[in-house]
């Protein structure tokens, strides 16, 4: 992130922000790169690649070594950027045929989550080949000087870089208008199927297309290395970004994804050059993220498919027919009735350590369940659910550390927060669908995490807020994991009875067919912001027994792991049924507490199980079973 | 027999489409599959080129099994499919659509370049560059038919190309249809307008309720009133 600068050193204004406008200028270079590859793979494989900032990453870090071993010098350097490119391209290939191949077919949200397994696989063979420090990237020879520009010295590279991003452009409109593969591709965008009729093979195509896309990320990540480091976080650090850029341009539109890469650099520039101004005590460069999503909002609201994109047609339903959800029948209900005998005997039982881990399992179950709520009833894919887990720690949290209040009053801010969070996100998220939808809820949740991370005056930045106990009646270990279960259990009772009321008929009504859902009368966005709202509510809940069984809280609570471990959570135990979650939570909580504690590269393995789950279960395991069990059925 | 299907049943998700479809077309020979609206006319040619693999039965293409092969192996061998919905690229000129359809050129089959379709279809030498988006239906109807034709196949399904245009321009597509057969190109065409099949066919097949209720020659046809009264006419 860019440092605040002064500007009362007597330096011209304009001049001054001329210099500023350049620096972000070279800056929306590498953005618009990773940004244009990921929408030309989304365009032709419709895979949203979440491990598109590991190609980001990659890319630097490859054109760290490269230049490296071949000794620097102007070959060198620029030999090393192409060489990383091309690794980049040919690892995106690996990924797509090992991986992606196999569940083209699967539901989106499945392919999501693969792409995330690749995310956690590559930051740890990261952290392996590269080491946890940040490697200082190397000056570009020949470009090493600064141009003068009045009193202010523009970088020869960043001219470089301002120069880079339209030259690509240009390459990228020769190779999809003047070459065959480039309008086959344009053609696959818009019906795959009907270009197999006309007798093109497309395996090769979607690997082109996914070298092409992973090359451009990490030509992307090669050429800022001058302007900065390889380091582990990058992967996820460009990932929002480029989300907003995506769909900021309008998925698809390559263009687009230039336009808004340099809306977004411009928006730096002007809360850079206004360094020195502050709102509210919050100086505006901290801000910039806040004002980069303000901005995203109103494109958005005008132009709901982004710049340049094209308007969605409301389709009659989204992928398969679920089945009805049913109440539970009589021998299920025994058998949750013998948990919660069991839940409330576990003090008596277990030790300190385990009552813990129980306690955070029975936190977690009630966050998978609300997001469960939020996909499974109400259709609506979120992949920043941490949010309002977030917020809702935070909301309780901040009573304390700043107002002093007790536990019990704190934990009523908590679902405040998560709520109030949900109910200004979710209007923006409620007016796009699908994968556009899952992209702007990640979007908001980074923001969500930046001003935790910035506003450290209020939040306490990188290091959170601590000293966040529970009331004395509930300090012990066995006293806090009895308040964690009642609440716990009553809100997962609310949450059922809601699933089952007319607002959660509704709700599935427009989950199954938004047009039909429409017809009758039900105002299937209205209802949608409804759930986003409880959803954050619960989330909130959650978030805030968590603050309590910490002590703490820290912007990681509203990171995309947390985000995605409660997708994995829901996905493990199955979408179609109320309790999925509830047993997700349980395996996964476990699952992930075992690796831990096995071995420090326990993201490599994390993400090698999710990567195995989704290829193994490409319907997940309940479709899986659904499927083994009940096939003989649809066969007749 | 230039193309033999035999015995196919196809099925979206639980609803059975076609139950033990048979048809035969001969090489030179253009043949009407008729049937109303629903009858299973779509699903049968989509079966064929593999867009609707059949759950049961045999296609075979010059000898060949094609049945549950992938689309685009089947288009190589020769077969070219036109849609329904007529699928245009509408985001690609004409000439860039004409572009998606090619491919090698195939010994004993006419060798189609766009120059060589523009002599067939004028109009679309005047938009060479217009996208495909910007046509009117007739003209999108002529692009779909050439942009399969760039694949030089050596039979063509048509799912309903007269639907939905103006009767001036069904006839020319009457027209159009018969240069293709004195090229020596074999069709299959769906359809509900029988007027339509009258100008164009030499044999009928006719579907309903996705079970083939009649096979023979266009005269044949004519002079069976029963058939037409109980499966065509709505």
């Amino acid at each position: 992130m860019t440092a605040a600068p002064t500007a009362d050193n007597g330096t011209p204004p304009l001049e001054f922000f001329l210099s500023q406008l350049l620096t972000g200028l070279a800056s929306a270079s590498a953005l618009f790169l990773v940004a244009c590859g990921l929408t030309i793979i989304f365009g032709v494989t419709r895979i949203v690649n979440f491990a598109h900032g590991s190609f980001y990453m990659l890319g630097a870090y490859i054109a760290y070594s490269a230049i490296t071993a071949l000794g620097g010098g102007f070959f060198g350097f620029w030999g090393g950027v192409i060489l990383a490119a091309l690794a980049a391209g040919l690892i995106g290939v690996a990924m797509e045929m090992t991986i992606l191949r196999r569940i083209y077919h699967a539901p989106e949200l499945f392919q999501l989550l693969a792409t995330f397994g690749v995310v956690l696989i590559v930051q740890d063979v990261a952290l392996y080949l590269w080491g946890p420090e940040d490697l200082l990237g190397p000056r570009a020879p020949g470009l090493t000087g600064a141009v003068a520009m009045g009193s202010q010295r523009i970088p020869e590279y960043d001219i470089f870089l301002i120069l880079f991003a339209p030259l690509v452009l240009g390459v990228l409109w020769l190779l999809f208008h003047r070459t065959r593969f480039g309008i086959l591709v344009r053609a696959a965008t818009q019906d795959r199927q009907m270009v197999a009729a006309l007798g093109v093979n497309q395996k090769w195509l979607l690997t082109g297309v996914f070298f092409l896309g992973a090359a451009l990320a990490g030509l992307g990540g090669a050429i800022q290395l001058p302007k900065g480091n390889a380091g582990l976080t990058m992967d996820l650090g460009i990932i929002a970004e480029v989300f907003v850029v995506t769909v900021v341009g309008g998925m698809g539109s390559i263009l687009g994804a230039y336009l808004a890469a340099l809306l977004i650099a411009l928006i730096r520039v002007f809360a850079v050059a206004n360094a020195g101004s502050s709102l509210l005590g919050i100086q505006l460069w901290q801000v910039e993220l806040v004002l980069i999503f303000a901005v995203m909002a109103v494109v958005l609201v005008v132009r709901p498919w982004g710049l340049l994109g094209k308007r969605e047609t409301l389709t009659g339903h989204h992928g398969a027919v679920e089945p009805p959800l049913l109440a539970a029948p009589a021998a299920l209900k025994w058998f949750a009735l013998a948990v919660l005998a069991l839940l409330v005997a576990l003090p008596g039982m277990a030790g300190t350590y385990s009552l813990v881990i129980a306690t955070e399992i029975l936190i977690f179950a009630l966050f998978a369940a609300s997001l469960h709520f939020l996909m499974g009833v109400g259709g609506v894919i979120s992949f920043g659910h941490a949010a309002y887990f977030g917020l809702g720690a935070y909301g309780a949290a901040l009573m304390v550390k700043h107002f002093a209040w007790p536990m019990e009053a704190a934990l009523f801010a908590a679902p405040l927060g998560g709520a109030l969070g949900a109910l200004i996100f979710g209007w923006f998220c409620v007016r796009l669908s699908g994968v556009y939808l899952a992209m702007l809820t990640l979007a908001f949740a980074q923001i969500a995490w930046a001003v935790a991370f910035q506003w450290i005056d209020v939040t306490g930045g990188d290091n959170g807020i601590l000293g966040i106990w529970p009331s004395s009646w509930a300090a012990t270990t066995p006293a806090f994991y009895g308040l964690v279960l009642v609440v716990v259990i009553v809100m997962l009772l609310a949450i059922r009875r809601i699933a089952f009321s007319p607002f959660g008929y509704a709700l599935r009504a427009g989950r199954d067919s938004p047009l039909r859902a429409d017809a009758i009368g039900i105002d299937v966005r209205r209802m949608r912001w409804f759930a986003f709202t409880l959803a954050g509510l619960f989330a909130g809940v959650a978030g805030g027994l968590f603050a309590f069984l910490k002590g703490s809280v820290s912007p990681d609570l509203m990171g995309i792991p947390l985000s995605v471990d409660a997708l994995v959570m829901v996905l493990l135990g199955g979408v179609q049924t109320l309790a999925g979650p509830l047993v997700g939570a349980v395996t996964f909580t476990a699952l992930k507490t075992e690796l831990v504690s096995l071995t420090n590269y326990w993201r490599l393995l994390l993400g090698l199980v999710i990567v195995g789950l989704v290829i193994a279960f490409p319907q997940g395991i309940a479709g899986f079973v659904r499927d083994r069990f009940m096939a003989k059925e649809t066969r007749a | 027999m230039m193309l033999v299907v035999e015995g196919i049943s196809a099925y979206y998700g639980r609803a059975h489409i076609l139950a033990d479809v048979g048809l035969s077309v001969a090489r030179g020979e253009v043949l009407a599959l008729l049937g109303r609206n629903g009858a299973g006319k779509s699903t049968t040619l989509k079966s064929i080129i593999g867009l609707v693999p059949p759950a049961a039965g045999s296609v075979r293409f010059e000898e060949r099994e094609i049945a549950s092969r992938p689309s685009y192996e089947i288009a190589r061998l020769g077969l070219g499919y036109v849609p329904e919905e007529r699928r245009i690229f509408s985001e690609l000129t004409v000439l860039e659509n004409l572009e998606v359809g090619r491919q090698k050129p195939r010994p004993g089959v006419p060798e189609w370049t766009p120059e060589r379709l523009f002599a067939i279809f004028p109009n679309l030498a005047e938009m060479r560059n217009r996208p495909g988006g910007q046509m009117s239906g007739g003209e999108q109807q002529m692009l779909t038919i050439a942009r399969t034709l760039m694949g030089n196949p050596s039979l063509v399904l048509l799912d309903e190309p007269s639907e939905g245009l103006a009767p001036k321009i069904v006839e020319q597509m009457a027209e159009t249809l018969k240069a293709l057969k004195q090229e020596g190109l074999t069709l299959i065409l769906s359809e509900q307008n029988l007027h339509f099949a009258r100008l164009v066919a030499d044999r009928a097949t006719i579907i309903e309720k996705g079970r083939i209720r009649f096979t023979g020659t266009m005269a044949e046809l004519m002079a069976d009133d029963d058939a037409r009264t109980a499966y065509l006419t709505v």
